[in-house]
């Protein structure tokens, strides 16, 4: 009977084909993963290099004028501030205490057979796109609430496009709130309960304070969102050709997303005085500066509320 | 009424004639206990279809210590739990049978949950205190109950109750996850006694602790017995042993066809007399450790 | 602290005066109060979907019951009575394309090493940051992306006739803008494969990628898919980014053809239809626009279900 022959390390190497295999998807897989790197790095670049032009070229002057009317070297940019802060304003008004509402009942209140048929309905509210939304604003919202609400408003007015971005963000509010609720543990609930504290007491002094970064993150994601919708401001707030300053709800308004989208949508080409093209970047660098820090401290919450538990 | 100066004491364990032998735990002498606090009568707790226990029939004086002790699954937990309505928390509960609590019957519909667990209060297994600041763990109940008076005072006198004041009393403002565990579960006690319940439930309530942690456990709740009827599920037979006046043990029967296994009550007696001289052979069997 | 059962009373307690304790006379107004208000909420949001549907499905009933062949193969027109969808349809079409071509496989595939193969790196790190701050951009600022990139700097290849304003561009730059989306939901339903089931492979002598490929993701399936397709819809409602890379909002001549070589003419989507027709004014266009939407709703909608019921339908299995 001969003996086993020894093992040596080679044995243990594995055929060099499967070997070579292994490593070249995971090298593929890698540069997939890259590709965000990639991207961001793009973005910045295809904004950093003509916002620059507008800024080194620009005349102070041109930054504060009577509005934005970029054709004619206007570039009051308050103009789009003030904007976009009136219809994120108008936005929250409806979607935090709608989003909220919501979600506080369905993670504390709803008995399942509610839940399973009315969280999707939100799911799919949260899908429609926000063209539909920025019609159904000019359509529905400025004739049946807006004008109703005000005789003088005119057709196109920002209260709408808040109104209809507002609805827009419900979704998105409503569900990161019940995730941070449902997050908290229900040992939580229970010594509540066990030191004979009514359910609205439980709901209101523990589990939302105890969830409370996590509701604080889900506004503060909401505005970036509110801040970085285009279309329906688009649609129902009507001043794409420019726009004065104006802080009256009631009327037409601009903001920095459709400042964008309207300077791109005009011509066929991006023509006008000396820097009409750059100024659609600077704008659109200033809106990436403002999201990502949104963004950033939003999920400085998030990870606040993973911590605790 | 018995005679409050009358003291029951049986031969202590170590005596080999009457002893189970092998058996070497401290019993103490019990205390006798006042009014009937709980009454309980042929009470079964079911979970659906599912029967968790079965016919329950047992009694619980004031200023006693009452044990619930037998293996995992008996349902002592789920017993424990119908004398402050907690299993009302869970959508498929339901108990059959009669709970009266000083006469009135706990399950009757016009009775309030919420007023019934503002005089009996509970402790559970793993400690729960809110993420909030010690003194505001212990405020809780007590605000939400209407309290009016001297707050500051409410709060120490729970928290010397619960033997933490002198640990606590300069960082009450810290929060209340920020101590051990054997602290964090007297904050869970302070925090119950503030509401100040006549009963109070302990579900194993060491479990989760040290042994040093459960002893300072084990005397408190010694001291203030005095002041509150106590209850308390637990796993661990020497603690039943060395703290209870009266103990009830319980045990699962399995049910060939089904597979389930539903709790039930096989003997109630005083603590002494279920460690030294039960009258169940099941009793005897878990409580010597041949079985459990 | 008035309770009326004082500590460490020792004397008969009567039986009626715990009853009338217990049997609590709160009526807790708060408690119901604030129940309708939380609970009017959520009726408030499924109101106004409901409404919205309505408004929209009534707007364009006419054209939809009256003429919906002409209307859905027809082509842009400056009368509301004769103008059709079937461009817009194609661009959309041609733009979902490009997402399942480009976008899935690419973030599943990052997906993949971030849950399989990443080590806790720096660069990991700066990856996932990457990743999630991506999904908060504005879908304006990937627009402007298309153009400076898809638009000019490529726009020999996506379009030479057209400057770069094709579908192709618009696909790509959809596809990037869906990217994060389709990487975050496929990362958590890999997260959500046991552990076990990859030592079980790994104990047979498997490779990494054979684990993954045979196990994780036939497991991770279906919440791989339910998160492609939310992305896909998501990518089919779009319509900044399409402004931005050039998409026609007028008249078009062409843009009918489902054939390859069209594809780097200029080109229009349902979402800039609609865009387009609302700003028109007349209740012609208002039908006109109402049944492009139903049209586009129908597709989104559609999959934005199929996605949920899907993933309800798993959810339940593994329970």
């Amino acid at each position: 009977m001969t003996e086993p022959a020894a093992f040596t390390v080679a044995d243990f190497h594995g055929s060099p084909r499967r070997v070579r295999k292994e490593r070249a998807i995971r090298t593929v897989l890698f540069g997939a993963a890259m590709t965000s790197i990639v991207v961001s790095a793009l973005i910045v670049l295809s904004l950093v290099g003509e916002a620059w032009t507008f800024v080194s070229q620009v005349e102070l002057a041109a930054l504060w004028t009577d509005g934005w009317f970029p054709r004619r070297g206007m570039y009051d940019v308050k103009t789009l501030f003030v904007g976009s802060l009136i219809v994120t304003v108008i936005a929250m008004l409806v979607a935090v205490p709608l989003g909220l509402g919501a979600a506080i009942y369905l993670s504390e209140y709803a008995p399942s057979a509610v839940r399973k048929t009315l969280k999707p309905a939100l799911e799919i509210l949260a899908g429609i796109p926000s063209v539909v939304l920025g019609f159904f604003a000019l359509s529905f919202l400025s004739p049946e609430i807006v004008q109703r609400l005000r005789d003088d408003a005119t057709q196109f007015n920002i209260a709408a496009a808040g109104l209809g971005v507002g609805i827009l963000t419900i979704p998105l509010v409503a569900s990161i709130s019940e995730d941070a609720m449902r997050s908290v543990p229900s040992a939580l609930r229970e010594a509540s309960y066990g030191l004979g504290a009514r359910k609205i007491t439980t709901t209101v002094r523990v589990v939302i304070p105890a969830a409370v970064s996590g509701l604080v993150a889900a506004c503060i994601v909401a505005v970036s969102r509110a801040i970085g919708e285009t279309m329906v401001v688009f649609i129902a707030a009507g001043a794409t050709g420019g726009s004065l300053f104006s802080t009256d709800p009631f009327g037409p308004g601009q903001t920095m997303t459709a400042a964008i989208a309207s300077q791109a949508a005009g011509t066929d080409q991006v023509r006008g005085a000396g820097l009409t093209f750059q100024s659609l970047f600077f704008v659109a660098l200033l809106l990436f500066l403002v999201t990502l820090v949104l963004n950033v401290v939003a999920s400085r919450f998030v990870r606040r509320v993973r911590q605790a538990y | 009424m018995p005679d409050p100066t009358t003291t029951t004491t049986e031969a202590p364990v170590t005596d080999p004639t009457s002893a189970t032998p092998g058996l070497h735990l401290d019993v103490r002498g019990s205390t006798p206990g006042g009014a009937t606090v709980f009454d309980v009568r042929d009470t079964s707790v079911y979970y659906g279809d599912f029967r968790a226990v079965r016919d329950v029939n047992l009694t619980v004086k004031q200023h006693q210590i009452t044990a619930f002790i037998g293996p995992s699954g008996c349902g002592k937990s789920t017993m424990l739990r119908c004398f402050n309505r907690m299993n009302d928390l869970i959508d498929t509960a339901r108990v059959e049978g009669q709970i009266s609590y000083h006469g009135v019957d706990l399950y009757d519909p016009a009775v309030n949950p919420v007023e019934v667990r503002r005089r009996i209060g509970m402790v559970f297994q793993k400690p729960n205190p809110f993420p909030k600041s010690i003194y505001e763990n212990v405020a809780y109940g007590p605000k939400v109950a209407g309290a009016k008076g001297d707050m500051d005072e409410i709060v120490e006198r729970a928290l010397r109750g619960a033997a933490l004041w002198d640990e606590v009393k300069d960082r009450l403002k810290e929060s209340g996850m920020s101590l051990s565990g054997g602290q964090q579960q007297r904050l869970c006690i302070a925090r119950a006694i503030a509401t100040d319940p006549e009963v109070l439930l302990m579900d194993e309530p060491c479990s989760a602790l040290d042994p040093i942690a459960t002893g300072r456990i084990e005397d408190l709740m010694l001291e203030i017995k005095q002041q509150f009827t106590i209850i308390i599920v637990t796993h661990n037979m020497q603690q039943a042993a060395r703290v209870s006046d009266r103990t009830a043990f319980f045990t699962t029967e399995v049910n060939e066809e089904s597979d389930h296994r539903t709790g039930m009550l096989v003997e109630f007696a005083e603590t002494d007399k279920i460690f030294s001289n039960p009258d169940d052979e099941r009793t005897e069997n878990y409580v010597t450790g041949r079985f459990g | 602290m008035a309770l009326t059962t004082p500590a460490g009373y020792s004397g008969t307690i009567v039986p009626d005066q715990v009853r009338r304790q217990l049997t609590g006379k709160r009526s807790d107004i708060a408690g119901r109060a604030f129940l309708a208000l939380i609970i009017s909420a959520l009726t408030a949001s499924v109101v106004i979907l409901v409404v919205l549907v309505y408004d929209m499905v009534q707007l364009g009933e006419p054209i939809l019951t009256g003429r919906l062949g002409d209307f859905l193969t027809g082509s842009l027109r400056s009368q509301p009575e004769a103008s059709g969808v079937l461009q817009g349809l194609r661009g959309t079409f041609f733009i979902g394309v490009f997402t399942v071509v480009f976008a899935f496989p690419l973030g599943i595939g990052a997906a993949i090493y971030m849950e399989e193969y990443a080590h806790e790196t720096r660069l990991t790190r700066f990856i996932d940051l990457s990743i999630r701050n991506l999904a908060g951009v504005p879908s304006v600022v990937y627009g402007i992306l298309g153009l400076a990139i898809f638009v000019k700097a490529l726009g020999d290849i996506t379009g030479p006739e057209a400057q770069g304003r094709s579908v192709i561009s618009a696909g790509l730059t959809l596809s990037v803008l869906v990217l994060p989306i389709v990487i975050i939901t496929a990362a958590e339903a890999l997260r959500a494969v046991p552990d076990s089931l990859r030592e079980a492979g790994f104990g047979v002598g498997a490779t990494r990628w054979e684990v993954t490929r045979d196990h994780v993701l036939s497991y991770a399936a279906p919440g791989i898919l339910t998160g492609t397709v939310l992305a896909l819809a998501r990518a089919l409602g779009e319509a900044a980014p399409l402004i931005l890379v050039g998409a026609v909002t007028g008249f078009l001549s062409g843009g009918t053809s489902f054939s390859l070589e069209t594809l780097d003419d200029r080109f229009t989507a349902m979402p800039i239809v609609i865009t387009t027709w609302a700003g028109r004014p007349g209740a012609d266009w208002e039908q006109a626009t109402a049944a492009a939407i139903v049209v586009l709703l129908v597709v989104v909608l559609a999959a934005n279900t199929f996605a949920i019921l899907l993933r309800n339908h798993y959810e339940k299995k593994r329970g």
